[in-house]
């Protein structure tokens, strides 16, 4: 599964590269990292329909998470990829916002890692 | 006909006039107007029988005693002038009468003096009569023109006393106005006071939040780095177990490995702490938001009551407190965000039950720990009343129990967030207002007002 990870923070590379080590090594992930909305088109349109699920932080400067989760559905219709949104703790206009323009699921930040797992194992 | 009748009865006539006009002694009155009629009989009957002398004698003694009683009494002084008219004609005809029944020398001496006299006596009458009429005339214009003054004076009375209560009223009105501009500045200094803690709260809560969204990120890098390097030294020390070599070595290794996922235990611990901080101040950013509904008050502040007390029963077996509720019956639910709310009521249902156990800690002889919760309508607002006789707040500290991260508790005990955050939660999300009385060593109770819609 290919995983493509969208967030301002660099160091998120690193720490999702670490977390998910043992997926990696074996095999069942792949992760691919982007550090900004527009970087993160660029990414799909170079690698269409390799990416199976994106996670993507709301808050990002220059393209917002909401823009390349609008960007994504409206673009790739069949079958677009599962996007999971990242949303500050209990902002719930945010939250809504994402539900309206047809995000597949919900993370809250502080990101948990265990949770996260259990959702991947499960898609 | 003798002059002295007619002066007599001119006299008479005169003074009984004076004391008609004064309304004084009836009975002289009386007697003096049959009198008139008297002087006449007698002078007729003086005549028929030819004792005219004895007569002129009669009336010139009653001439006499009027005249005395004229300048003796008071009552007659007006009249005086008049009388001084009459008075040489008086005297003149009384010195005849002397003269007539003296010898005849008298007579031969004063004969033609006293024709002389007479006509003196009569234009002396004439002028004086004059004069005195004009003076009455001017006196009766004086006075009239007194009454005319005395009237205009009674009005002008009449319209300063009008003036006066005027006065009076708009006095009054004016001291009530003033006092009541000088209680409106009273309200007006308080409200500013108010007004500006809510803002200095406002801002505090705003920069809470700010600092917290800022401090999230890095800190959950912490967190997360953390985690994956116990993960990381724990397997790395299973490795080590794997390798083959010097066993003082792979143990010194191991014991290194130990070493830091026990650090890291430690830094994920802190950084756990420094989260849970971080949520409670982000929560303040949420106190603005929140759907209302419509909620039983009373109900929700006796269930947040229970939860307090059941909470700190159940870390501390050995507490005990009398809890007391006066709860309004039948009051009607109002629009609140109850979880909020609640979590707001909770903080202070909590310090109170911190301040009377840290009472009861002091072991004051016949102290029984008590928290009394009061939830009734006054007005247009819902009133929570939370009161403890716990500890007290002191004075000096009162103003900043609602600032972000004050607190007296021990560290690691509180957050110093919980009354901030009731705080915001009151007065922004439900826009109501605390008020905070306390005494201490003598107890606390907190005043919470939450406007009702109508």
């Amino acid at each position: 599964m290919k995983i493509l990870v969208v967030d301002d923070e660099r160091d998120i590379q690193m720490l999702f590269e670490q977390r998910f080590r043992k997926e990696i090594r074996s095999g069942q992930i792949i992760l691919a990292f982007a550090f900004s909305g527009e970087e993160a088109l660029t990414y799909l349109n170079l690698h269409h329909h390799e990416a199976v699920l994106i996670l993507s932080d709301i808050n990002m400067p220059g393209m917002s998470g909401l823009e390349l989760l609008k960007h994504i559905k409206q673009k790739y219709e069949n079958p677009p990829p599962v996007v999971m949104m990242i949303t500050a703790y209990g902002d719930a206009e945010n939250y809504n916002k994402s539900m309206e323009l047809g995000a597949d699921d919900f993370l809250t930040k502080p990101l948990d890692f265990s949770v996260l797992k259990e959702k991947l194992k499960l898609n | 006909m003798g002059l002295e009748t007619v002066i007599l009865f001119v006299l008479i006539l005169q003074v009984r006039n004076v004391l008609v006009k004064q309304k004084i002694y009836p009975a002289w009155r009386k007697f003096l107007f049959w009198s008139l009629f008297g002087v006449w009989i007698v002078f007729g009957i003086g005549e028929a029988t030819r004792q005219d002398d004895i007569v002129k004698w009669l009336f010139h003694i009653s001439i006499l005693v009027i005249t005395v009683i004229v300048y003796q009494k008071d009552e007659f002084k007006r009249y005086r002038s008049y009388m001084n008219a009459f008075l040489p004609l008086i005297i003149l005809g009384i010195t005849e009468a002397v003269v007539e029944i003296g010898p005849k020398s008298w007579k031969d001496a004063l004969e033609g003096f006293i024709d002389t006299a007479q006509i003196f006596a009569i234009i002396w009458m004439v002028a004086m009569l004059f004069i005195a009429n004009k003076q009455k005339k001017a006196l009766e214009k004086e006075n009239i023109r007194r009454e005319q003054e005395e009237r205009e004076r009674i009005i002008i009375e009449e319209k300063k006393a009008e003036l006066e209560i005027l006065v009076a009223e708009r006095t009054a009105e004016i001291t009530r106005q003033k006092e009541e501009l000088e209680q409106a500045v009273v309200d007006l200094k308080s409200a500013q006071t108010q007004l500006i803690h809510a803002e200095k709260m406002a801002s505090l809560g705003e920069l809470t939040a700010g600092i917290a969204h800022e401090i999230q990120n890095p800190l959950n890098f912490v967190n997360n780095f953390s985690d994956v390097n116990i993960e990381l030294a724990t397997e790395l020390k299973e490795e080590l177990g794997k390798v083959v070599g010097d066993e003082n070595t792979k143990l010194a290794l191991q014991q290194l490995a130990n070493s830091i996922i026990q650090n890291q235990e430690k830094i994920t611990q802190h950084g756990k702490r420094a989260d849970s901080i971080v949520k409670g101040m982000l929560q303040h950013s949420r106190a603005n938001n929140g759907q209302k509904e419509t909620t039983d008050l009373v109900a929700l502040a006796e269930e947040y009551l229970r939860l307090s007390y059941h909470g700190l029963r159940a870390k501390d077996k050995l507490f005990n407190a009398k809890i007391t509720t006066h709860l309004e019956e039948k009051m009607e639910h109002i629009a609140l965000v109850p979880q909020d709310l609640g979590r707001a009521l909770l903080n202070f249902f909590n310090n109170a039950f911190y301040a009377v156990s840290e009472k009861k800690k002091l072991n004051i002889p016949g102290y029984e720990p008590e928290v009394t919760l009061t939830v009734k309508r006054t007005g247009k607002y819902a009133e929570i009343r939370i009161r403890d006789n716990g500890t007290g707040i002191p004075e000096a500290i009162r103003d900043k129990i609602f600032q972000p991260f004050f607190t007296t508790k021990p560290t690691g005990l509180g957050t110093g967030l919980g009354l901030s955050l009731s705080y915001d939660i009151i007065t922004k999300l439900h826009e109501g207002n605390i008020i905070c009385q306390s005494k201490e060593g003598e107890g606390t109770e907190f005043i919470i007002r939450i406007p009702m819609e109508e």
